[in-house]
Order: structure tokens, then C-alpha cells, then sequence
């Protein structure tokens, strides 16, 4: 084990962003009542991501608050997980792993291109824009040497790295350009270089089954979520998948109206949202902040659509069904 | 040459990512077929299944699933149960849970459900480890299509479970991969092991009886179901039965992931997958069969050993995760194993003494071996102590950090032995067999 302390020395004052906070309640309301404890390493690294890539003090105290736990419990587990930054790191905080898979394929030569750009591990560079820690095993062997580099943007996987590539890689973050994540040679992903041998073709590779197997009267079998539902909520194209991270819920296509419009309100002057009994001047600029514009699109909400809502909009869960939004919103958009 | 898997019998057929993960395109892949009418079927019928079907724990202890399910108390008490999902992928040499969480995560969600059932939970934590934040985002992308198109949530599938499912995560501590530690994390807390008895089946998260079970053992359980016990179960030998997940990782020219049929011949797996070892299959100097916690095996064992728990520990070493880690001749093999016990070293949660205190003192005295510092007669203490390590410890990491340990010395002691030599002759204490082949 190692031991880790807090920084000697911290700001005068920090405080969690609103946005931070509503994240982490959001994280609450994932377990059950009284059990918001369980909320702790994710809330911790949201105040790690909102602090620029550190844990102050004084974020630790403003947790233990928020969850009800005595300040000595958030100290414990903050300093016993090691993704937690006890002290201020670079803009890019590089974590090179050099555990065996890693070492095999050469990650000394990594290590030997960090300590002479920025210094022995833990150090920060000159212009404050890299660090770099060894790390242990980030399970992503098969595409050995590899390092993860955390920002305010990402934290983004490196791969199938040299020391050439690795060093270009880091030139390209210091000048500010985009770098593309993931394996850094010929790869996809983890399939062997140069083509894969398995799974090779489009697919689907297997006949459908019909019946169920094993069961004990003959079962025919079918997919649940038949159309109309699954595309009403079809997620939009996928992006080209090396970095495609979808990062919120999918865009919508087809059925008008839309439950969403991601490019702003196409579909005609906006609606008054306002004048449904519950959304005020701040629900109103979150909906429309959120692609939600008409009546017509508040009208047609499921309960599936009401729970995504709530949570884009991070309102109190039952609040929409409470003030009957949705009915409000077909009674409006008849009389409109 | 041995026949290898075909496409048509593999699981996670999007394993490389080269296709669309969404839910639409899983669907076409086969996923979500018959959910319903395999619930409907009952509780009792699918732990039946799954203990006819053979399946061993993916995670590395090789547990028979079925089995584990059977252990949950048959009617719901007064406290919820809870299925957990241990996707904390931490094992050196494994990289196959991430595959499936951000390439086939309709087949873990779906999983989660139909284990969930089994088990009568209604909830289901999936606990990844901090790291994986692209999988996060995904898995998650993922859980709310399915809760949009109705397949989790309330009436799941329109078979009348409720039931829900919740991403959770670490922070970077390899122990929190084992189970009760995994618990004590997701209960905000410090990731040290419980001591068992009470098991997790009895009292587990929240103190209410929960199940843990690995990414693949869950995610492979509804097309086992679909396609059949029979379909699964030929292939791996008795004891050994289905498909699985290699990871091949260090000096192979093609390191990659690839499912495959249990009990494939080591080589095999190398030569075809992996476009064989650097240098050719003679260049072989060891091989780490299971992730680093288990036993490396020399060439000699490589040449023949079958991929499954009972072959590889018939010759001391173990499964574990299949993360094959391939060293060859210019490999400095005490220092490979130095750097696992720095690992364990650096990982051990600090809780029981002979962990926390051996994996410090066997990482110093394995640092002054790869330099050759040391003595003849210390191996033997090294030794000694490994053993007091091993099985003295409330959680399984002491014995995974004394068995790598063991394994180097029990085929590689005249190696240790050599580097004494030299440093006491004044020689180089290291000189690779042949240059690594760039």
C-alpha cells in the first residue's frame, strides 16, 4: 500500500460549482434512502474534475456535508484510492502504466520520454500543462504500452504507443491540437494489427433461434420492443466509434414532432413554455438548452421520456408527472 | 491444428468494435431475442440451466455460476436482494470486460437482467473501475436505450420483473475487484475485504444477500440460454465447458482479444490469433497463463498445455482471467515477476499484516535478485516466506502476490541462481538469450 497525504499546501477558499453539485445528486439518487453514502468515489471525482484535476480540502468537507458523513470518513477513502490527485497536476495529467504487459512492450521507453520532458514522476512541467505519475495496470494489455491523459475535456485511453508516436502525441496537446484517442498504430481496437481473424465480414454471424431451447413446452421466442417504441428513441448514427462516446442521451430521427431537436427549434416558432403550471423562466431555458421547444413535443412524452427529461434537466424525480406537464401540454398545444 | 471457434458459435460478436453498439444493431446481432419468454420460463429454470450449462466464473476463481445463484435464499426476506456486477478489470493482462462493455453492452445489460431474475433482485449495480470512463459513458449510453425501449426498468421486457440497473464506479484500487472489498467501495467506503463467513449471499451489500458475479459470466448467460446448454456445452473439455475470452498481451507479434473455445491448446491460440510468438514459437521463454496472479509456466509446459482451469492447474498454475502474457528469450524474467510484486506491493490494502508487510519485504528482496544481490540461501527464505504469506491473508491478494513468486522460482531458480554468480564474479548479471526482434 502507499501512503498518500494531503497537500500542505491549499487554496484560501474552494467551492463546488452548481453544476458539480447537481451532478452529484443525480449520483444520490442512484441508491437507496439513507444509503447516500454509496455516493462518495463518484461525487469525489466530480469535485476532482470541477477543482482541475485535484482534490482540495475543502472540497472534502463540502461532501462529507453533502452526504452526511463525518469529514474523517471522506479523508479515509480519498486518500486510500489512487485516482484521486492529492495535489495540483498539469492541464494534461498523463497516467503511464508500467506494470509487466506494459514493461514487455517497451513502456521504460515512455517513462525515459516523460522524465526528460517533464521531470520524475509527480512533477508538473514548466508551463503547467503536463504531469505524469507510473501507474498500475489500466487493463488495456493487448494494445500494450499505454497511457491514459486526463484534461478538463476527457480522460482518454492512448494506445500501441512508441516513443516517437508518444512524443508526438504529447507536442500535439501542448500546442493545443486535437488528438485522436485510442490506438495510436493501424488498429481499430483490440484486434490483432493488420486485420482481424475472427469476426471477420458484417454479420450477423448466427442463424436466429426460433424456438427456445430447453424450455419445457416449446417457447417461440421474439424481441421485445417493437417498433413504434424502439423508434421513437432510435439512437441518431453513431460517430465514428474510436471516440464515438455518446455523452448524453441519443438524438432523435423520425416521428414528428421530435423528442428532441438537437439543432434548435426547426420546427417553427418556439412555444411559451411557461405557461405550463410548473415550468418557470429557469425550467424553460433548461428545456430549450435541451433541444425542447413546442407542446406538441411536451404532449407526446412517455414515461421513458419523462424519466430522460428529469434527469437532462435535473429535476426533482415525479415533479412533471406531479404537475401533469404532459397533460397541460396537449391541452395547449389543441387550443395553438 | 486443432479446429478453431467459427464466427457463428462466437458470443460477442462485436468484440473489435467494428460495429454499431446501439441497440438496433445488437438486436440484429441476436441480443434481446426471447428475454421474455426465458423469464417467463421462472426462476427456478433458468439456475437450472445455467448449472447444466456447466459455466465456471469468468473473473478467475473459476466458481461454477450456477451454483453461486443456487446460494441466494430462496424467498425475499425483509431485505432486498441485489445482483452486483464486478466489471472492476483490474488483473494485470486483462482487457476483455472492457471489450464487451463498450462494444456488446446490450448482451451485459440483458444479462444483468435475466440474472437478476433468477436471483429475485430487482437492482443491479455494474461496479467499473474508475478508469474505464469511455466504457462508463457507454454502458451507460446503453442502459438508457434500454430503458427507453422498455427492456429494463418497470415491467422489463413486458415480463412482469421490475427491475433496474445501475452504473457505479472506483476510484483505482486494484483490491476493489475482490468481492467484499468491491462491496465495501460501492458502499462508499475503504475497498478492504470482508471476512467470510457471512458470505455475500447472506449479507452483502447493505447487509442484504447479494451476488457477485464477472462482466463475461454475466453477459454470456442469455445466449447460453438462447442458443442452448447443448450449443454450449460442446465445447472445452468436462468441467471445462464453453467459449471465453483470451487476452494476449507482451511479446506475440499481434497481441489482441479473441473468444475462443475453452481448452485450445495453448499454442494453437498463440500461433493462430496472435501471428505467434516474436521470433517464432522457439523464442518462447514463458508464459503467464492466467493474468499475473497465477504461476508463469516455462516453454516446455507452453508447448502442450490446454487453455482451461483443470489443465493448467494440474501443472500449478490457474486460468484466472485467460490474460496470457507472453514473454520470450530476451526477457528478463525476474525482473517481469519484480515488477508484478511492486504491483501487489502497491495495490495491497493495507488491512492484514503478512500483506501488507510480505509484498513490501518479497518486492525488495526481488529488486536485489534481478541485480543479483542477494544469496542462495535467500531464495529459499524468499520461499519460506511466500508461504507464510499465502493463505494467511483475509482476501486472496496474499496469495496472489506469493505465487507468481513461487512460479519463477519453482522453473526459473537456476536463473536466480546464475545472477548470484555473476554479481559475486563481477559479470554482467544479465544478458538477454537474443535480442528482441523489432
Amino acid at each position: 500500500m502507499s501512503a498518500r497525504r494531503l497537500a500542505i499546501s491549499q487554496p484560501d477558499s474552494f467551492q463546488l460549482s452548481a453544476s458539480a453539485k447537481k451532478k452529484i445528486q443525480h449520483w444520490i439518487k442512484k441508491y437507496p434512502k439513507d444509503r447516500q453514502r454509496s455516493a462518495l468515489i463518484p461525487a469525489l471525482w466530480i469535485a476532482q474534475k470541477d477543482a482541475g484535476g485535484w482534490v482540495p480540502e475543502a472540497a472534502l468537507r463540502e461532501i462529507g456535508d453533502m452526504l452526511g458523513m463525518a469529514y474523517i470518513r471522506v479523508y479515509e477513502v480519498v486518500t486510500f484510492y489512487t485516482m484521486f490527485n492529492l495535489e495540483p497536476v498539469g492541464e494534461h495529467h498523463i497516467q503511464l502504466c508500467g506494470t509487466t504487459p506494459c514493461w514487455l512492450r517497451g513502456s521504460d521507453d515512455l517513462i525515459a520520454v516523460l522524465k526528460r520532458r517533464i521531470g520524475p514522476q509527480g512533477s508538473v512541467s514548466e508551463d503547467g500543462k503536463l504531469s505524469w505519475v507510473e501507474v498500475e495496470c489500466l487493463g488495456a494489455c493487448a494494445n500494450a504500452p499505454m497511457a491514459q491523459i486526463s484534461n478538463a475535456k476527457d480522460d482518454m485511453y492512448y494506445e500501441d504507443l512508441t516513443a516517437e508516436s508518444f512524443e508526438a502525441l504529447l507536442d500535439n496537446l501542448v500546442a493545443g491540437k486535437t488528438v485522436d484517442s485510442g490506438p495510436q498504430n493501424s488498429r481499430h481496437t483490440s484486434e490483432p494489427e493488420g486485420g482481424n481473424i475472427a469476426l471477420t465480414g458484417e454479420g450477423p454471424y448466427h442463424d436466429t433461434v426460433v424456438y427456445l431451447p430447453n424450455a419445457p413446452k416449446k417457447t417461440k421466442m421474439s424481441v421485445h420492443g417493437g417498433a413504434p417504441k424502439a423508434k421513437r428513441k432510435a439512437p441518431a448514427k453513431k460517430a465514428a466509434p474510436k471516440t464515438a462516446a455518446s455523452k448524453k442521451a441519443p438524438a432523435q430521427k423520425a416521428p414528428k414532432p421530435k423528442v428532441i431537436y438537437t439543432d434548435g427549434p426547426t420546427d417553427g416558432k418556439p412555444d411559451d413554455l411557461k405557461k405550463i403550471k410548473g415550468i418557470g423562466p429557469k425550467f424553460e431555458g433548461d428545456l430549450n438548452g435541451k433541444g425542447i421547444y413546442y407542446y406538441r413535443q411536451i404532449a407526446n412524452w412517455k414515461a421513458a421520456d419523462v424519466k430522460m427529461v428529469e434527469e437532462l434537466i435535473d429535476s426533482i424525480p415525479g415533479r412533471i408527472k406531479r404537475d401533469e406537464w404532459v397533460k397541460q401540454a396537449k391541452t395547449l398545444a389543441k387550443k395553438g | 491444428m486443432a479446429q478453431l471457434l467459427q464466427d457463428k458459435d462466437r458470443i460477442f460478436t462485436n468484440l473489435y468494435g467494428l460495429h454499431d453498439w446501439g441497440l438496433e444493431a445488437a438486436k440484429k446481432r441476436g441480443a434481446w431475442l426471447g428475454t421474455k419468454e426465458m423469464i417467463e420460463q421462472g426462476h427456478d429454470w433458468v439456475i437450472d440451466q445455467v448449472k447444466a450449462s456447466g459455466l465456471r466464473g469468468r473473473g478467475g476463481a473459476g466458481f461454477p455460476t450456477g451454483l453461486k445463484w443456487s446460494f441466494m435464499p430462496k424467498e425475499v426476506g425483509n431485505r432486498p436482494h441485489y445482483l452486483v456486477v464486478n466489471a472492476d478489470e483490474s488483473e494485470p493482462g486483462t482487457c476483455k470486460d472492457r471489450e464487451m462493455m463498450r462494444h456488446d453492452p446490450h448482451l451485459l445489460i440483458e444479462g444483468c437482467l435475466i440474472a437478476s431474475f433468477a436471483m429475485k433482485a430487482h437492482a443491479c449495480y455494474i461496479y467499473l473501475r474508475g478508469e474505464y470512463i469511455l466504457e462508463r459513458q457507454r454502458l451507460q449510453a446503453a442502459i438508457d436505450e434500454a430503458y427507453a425501449a422498455g427492456l429494463v426498468g418497470k415491467n422489463a421486457c413486458g415480463s412482469g420483473w421490475d427491475f433496474d440497473v445501475y452504473v457505479h464506479h472506483g476510484a483505482g484500487a486494484y483490491i476493489c475487484g475482490e468481492e467484499t472489498a468491491l462491496l465495501e467501495s460501492l458502499e462508499g467506503k475503504k475497498g478492504q475485504p470482508r471476512l467470510k463467513p457471512p458470505f455475500p449471499a447472506g449479507a452483502g451489500l447493505y447487509g442484504c444477500p447479494t451476488t457477485v458475479n464477472n462482466v463475461e459470466s454475466i453477459a454470456v448467460v442469455p445466449t447460453i440460454l438462447r442458443r442452448g446448454v447443448e450449443w454450449w456445452t460442446q465445447f472445452g473439455r468436462d468441467n471445462n465447458k464453453g467459449t471465453k475470452v483470451f487476452s494476449i498481451s507482451g511479446h506475440v507479434n499481434k497481441p489482441c482479444n479473441v473468444e475462443e473455445a475453452l481448452s485450445i491448446p495453448l499454442k494453437t491460440l498463440i500461433e493462430e490469433h496472435c501471428g505467434g510468438v516474436r521470433g517464432g514459437w522457439e523464442n518462447l521463454k514463458a508464459i503467464i497463463p492466467g493474468g499475473s496472479s497465477v504461476p508463469l509456466l516455462p516453454k516446455e509446459i507452453c508447448d502442450t498445455v490446454l487453455m482451461d482451469f483443470d489443465a493448467l492447474r494440474e501443472h500449478k498454475s490457474g486460468l484466472g482471467t485467460a490474460a496470457v502474457i507472453v514473454m520470450d528469450k530476451s526477457t528478463d524474467v525476474v525482473k517481469a515477476i519484480a515488477r508484478l510484486s511492486y504491483f501487489y506491493k502497491h495495490e495491497s490494502c493495507g488491512q492484514c499484516t503478512p500483506c501488507r508487510e510480505g509484498t513490501g519485504w518479497m518486492w525488495r528482496v526481488m529488486e536485489r535478485m534481478v541485480r543479483g544481490e542477494s544469496s542462495t540461501e535467500e531464495i529459499d527464505t524468499l520461499l519460506n516466506v511466500t508461504k507464510q504469506v499465502e493463505g494467511h491473508t483475509i482476501c486472496a491478494l496474499g496469495d496472489a502476490a506469493a505465487w507468481p513468486i513461487q512460479g519463477l522460482i519453482r522453473h526459473f531458480r537456476h536463473e536466480i541462481e546464475e545472477r548470484i554468480d555473476n554479481y559475486r564474479a563481477g559479470k554482467p548479471v544479465f544478458v538477454p538469450a537474443m535480442e528482441a526482434a523489432e
